[in-house]
């Protein structure tokens, strides 16, 4: 998909304020509501905007603990990422799934009311997973920034 | 904190997955009148559940290749220190997140760039000028996936 001078002006102000009213995002990219919406519908069809979800707040449903687990695989298993990441998409308490190029193979965001509920996820659903060989942990202590935003 | 029901949970599962789903069309999928399903979507938003949008993009359509997380160690501890880190790491538009954790690194950070070079570039001019940075190391994110988490 093509984008123009407008598109890229519209994104990076949406990118940057997901949850303006429409009226004044228009205002911000200097376009009229009905280009906006026009530009936006665009967008999405074109697959350059791929979802536009609601942010869940998981501390406000009561879980306090996020952990950041990263894996190295055992890759002498060919099927160790395919294997590794179905068994992770099993365990409820994990609501990220990323793999990377680097000393890191896989990371998942898990997420737990208390260190206790913490503590009996790693044990029975996090250390039970396929082809671990080896695992570190990062707490998360507080996010500082967490913005879509691109330098568009 | 609110307590939940099966029908909350299920509307929280269809608004992350689209924010912009009518309180009608949530209505008919659960078996909720219009003024009823909005209720309770206010409810949720009120308690601070339902905390924006989270827009995703096709970021390689928009020309950002690349996309890196670093672990961050500082070289110097204190107060004064961890300030002026996040105050500066927050300024840099390459940077889309910043968490500090608690483990091998003292800060999470994901960094877009059009490429390597790219990537290079804002890796040798911006992260590592920053005040106090010590040791970095880079995973290059392949694939990502969010899950529903722990609402079914």
């Amino acid at each position: 998909m093509q984008l123009d001078e407008t598109d890229r002006r519209v994104l990076r102000h949406y990118l940057a304020d997901p949850d303006l009213p429409r009226a004044d995002l228009a205002d911000r990219a200097g376009v009229t509501a009905a280009t906006l919406s026009r530009r936006l519908g665009r967008l999405r069809e074109g697959g350059v905007i791929r979802s536009e979800g609601a942010r869940i707040d998981w501390r406000r449903l009561g879980y306090e603990v996020e952990v950041s687990l990263r894996f190295t695989l055992d890759k002498t298993f060919p099927r160790a990422f395919d294997d590794f990441i179905a068994a992770a998409r099993e365990v409820p308490e994990v609501v990220a799934i990323e793999t990377f190029l680097g000393r890191v193979d896989v990371r998942l965001n898990v997420i737990a009311r208390d260190m206790a509920h913490y503590q009996e996820v790693y044990r029975r659903r996090i250390l039970t997973l396929p082809h671990i060989a080896e695992l570190e942990a990062l707490m998360l202590i507080s996010t500082i920034k967490d913005a879509e935003a691109l330098p568009l | 904190m609110i307590d939940l029901d099966d029908t909350d949970r299920a509307l929280l599962r269809a608004l992350a997955l689209d924010a912009d789903v009518s309180a009608g069309e949530l209505g008919r999928r659960f078996g909720l009148s219009q003024p009823a399903a909005w209720r309770r979507v206010r409810r949720l938003e009120e308690a601070g559940i339902l905390a924006g949008r989270r827009v995703e993009v096709d970021r390689t359509a928009l020309g950002f290749g690349v996309t890196v997380f670093l672990g961050v160690k500082l070289a110097t501890r204190g107060r004064v220190s961890l300030e002026d880190f996040e105050r500066a790491v927050q300024a840099i538009p390459e940077v889309q997140v910043v968490q500090h954790v608690l483990g091998l690194f003292d800060y999470r950070l994901r960094v877009v760039a059009r490429d390597i070079a790219d990537f290079e570039r804002v890796l040798r001019r911006r992260i590592m000028t920053l005040p106090g940075v010590g040791n970095v190391e880079a995973n290059v994110l392949l694939t990502e996936e969010r899950r529903p988490g722990p609402l079914g």
